[in-house]
């Protein structure tokens, strides 16, 4: 069974207004912040969070496809990944 | 947080610039059950058969890819050697079964189905027979049904009698999908010591020693591999291999997770997985590049097979490490149409099929996606077939030849197929002539290798 967490990154040119947008939307689909950072690599904006989903039927379509939108608005690019996904790549 | 940023954006990266993609996810299903006199009866059997288990196929994998942000570009079935389950038929032509399969491919929403396909090193059954007379009209006839004839084995030798039918099949189809370059050829594989297991096409079979349902699943990534060995600064052979191992441990990690949870969601079991580095047509995507980042000035030079072995090792040794489940080819696919790079190399002339017919003794498959000109004999084409099987069954490894003898085509031309399958440029053949060796006919005897037990 693959994990309740979910790894959103969200990369591009920074500006004003981009952590408030992102987790606006996140906390209109309930989801929670459980870890959070930010940086600047490359000249690019950053923001990676560890984020948890609580809710057993939740639409992860529809949560993606709100949070590239907002990317979209903001000029940035969200994913939205199962945390599983960097675990089994980068642990043993 | 568990897993460093760093690594997060390394994952990332993998996959938005250097074309990391589970390559495919290929459903095996067992068709032993569907035998049937009556041809109609049979190809109804066949069809249920495939849907009952497919159905939702498509639907999770996409889901799967979702939630993992990983592209999985191919979705496909294979099944049991339709020779071997159409045996019974009363039928002489087995074309009407691969339009069924084309049809449950279709209704199930996948890209490829495989296993029109016969086993017949050591001779040919009515049944196998039958099936290779209908291939030409068969992939004439379909769009997304594979064959393929394994003809050697270690174990058993070479049958060249079947050898020598299949260039004339071969020569049969190209003509008969003429219109689209011979396109058909593309669909058609001729294997030594084939695996059952195998999720990539053309040559995916589900094998008789395998479950009902089985998820295997292909991984690539020869854009991240090349990407990693060209990061290196002023590397040794060692300081190469250790790296390509430990981007063939990443990737494999990866595939094994994607199949793992396709197999449950599926009610399937999880069968093997495949690393094998399929190169796309895209820009570094390419097998030919990760041998030129070495130091290769140009593929197909002095020191691209050594170079090839170093890659084909590696990459075995990291798939090895990440899961206890690598199975099918698992290694380096050096097809000439899909590699950009292979492409340019017999472009400028540094690659020739002699030396690509050196490669395969290296690596995991064989002669793959090679045009040669369209007036090319069948008794060459067998020929060709002929000394890859050997290569075959003396190494005891798979070898494989796709080769498509364009129509009208000569050397220098060039054929377009398109999607990832790319485009061939037309390569010379040796025009000395092969028939009376072809034309002998029966088998090879299986070499000393075979004497294991």
């Amino acid at each position: 069974m693959s994990s309740s967490r979910f790894i959103i990154t969200v990369i591009g040119i920074d500006k004003v207004g981009i952590v408030a947008g992102i987790t606006q939307t996140m906390a209109q689909y309930n989801v929670n912040i459980v870890d959070i950072s930010q940086t600047i690599m490359d000249d690019l904006f950053t923001m990676i969070m560890l984020a948890q989903i609580n809710e057993d039927n939740f639409d992860l379509a529809a949560f993606q496809q709100a949070m590239s939108a907002k990317g979209e608005a903001l000029g940035v690019e969200v994913k939205v990944q199962n945390e599983d996904a960097f675990r089994f790549m980068h642990r043993i | 947080m568990l897993v460093h940023p760093e690594e997060i954006l390394e994952t990332i990266k993998m996959v938005s610039n250097e074309n990391l993609d589970i390559r495919t996810v290929t459903m095996g299903i067992s068709l032993r059950g569907c035998s049937h006199p009556d041809i109609d009866t049979f190809n109804e059997n066949v069809y249920n058969r495939i849907m009952y288990y497919a159905k939702d196929l498509v639907k999770t994998t996409n889901d799967i890819q979702n939630l993992y942000g990983i592209p999985i570009i191919n979705k496909r079935i294979s099944v049991t050697p339709i020779a071997i389950v159409a045996e019974s038929c009363d039928a002489t032509d087995l074309t009407s079964v691969a339009q069924t399969l084309d049809k449950a491919a279709e209704d199930a929403g996948v890209d490829f189905i495989g296993g029109f396909s016969a086993l017949v090193q050591k001779g040919m059954t009515p049944g196998d027979l039958k099936l290779i007379r209908s291939i030409p009209g068969a992939l004439a006839s379909t769009n997304k049904v594979c064959s393929s004839v394994n003809v050697a084995t270690t174990k058993a030798g070479i049958n060249m009698d079947a050898v020598a039918l299949m260039g004339k099949v071969i020569k049969e189809t190209a003509e008969m999908t003429k219109d689209n370059s011979g396109i058909g050829c593309a669909k058609l594989v001729v294997f030594a010591n084939a695996p059952e297991d195998n999720p990539f096409m053309a040559g995916a079979f589900h094998g008789v020693g395998e479950p009902d349902c089985v998820i295997n699943v292909g991984v690539s990534g020869p854009g991240v591999v090349n990407s990693a060995v060209r990061g290196l600064k002023d590397p040794t052979l060692g300081d190469i291999s250790e790296c390509i191992k430990k981007t063939a441990f990443k990737i494999t990690r990866m595939g094994e997770m994607v199949g793992r949870e396709a197999a449950r969601r599926l009610h399937a079991q999880f069968g093997v997985l495949d690393l094998s580095l399929a190169p796309t047509p895209a820009i570094g995507d390419s097998v030919a590049a990760i041998l030129e980042a070495m130091g290769l000035e140009s593929c197909g030079t002095h020191g691209t097979t050594a170079a090839l072995a170093l890659l084909n090792d590696a990459v075995k040794k990291g798939g090895a490490m990440a899961s206890s489940s690598v199975g099918g080819l698992s290694g380096a696919f050096i097809p000439v149409s899909e590699d950009e790079g292979m492409i340019r190399a017999v472009q400028r002339g540094s690659l020739s099929l002699d030396k690509l017919e050196a490669m395969t003794s290296v690596c995991s498959v064989g002669l793959d996606m090679i045009a040669v000109p369209g007036n090319t004999p069948s008794s060459t084409i067998s020929a060709i077939i002929a000394d890859e099987m050997a290569i075959g069954m003396i190494n005891k490894k798979t070898t494989a030849v796709r080769v498509i003898p364009a129509p009208g085509t000569k050397v220098g031309d060039s054929i377009e197929f398109g999607g990832l399958l790319g485009s061939a440029p037309v390569m010379p053949v040796h025009d000395f002539s092969s028939e009376q060796f072809i034309s002998r006919g029966g088998r090879i005897p299986a070499p000393i290798q075979s004497l294991t037990n």
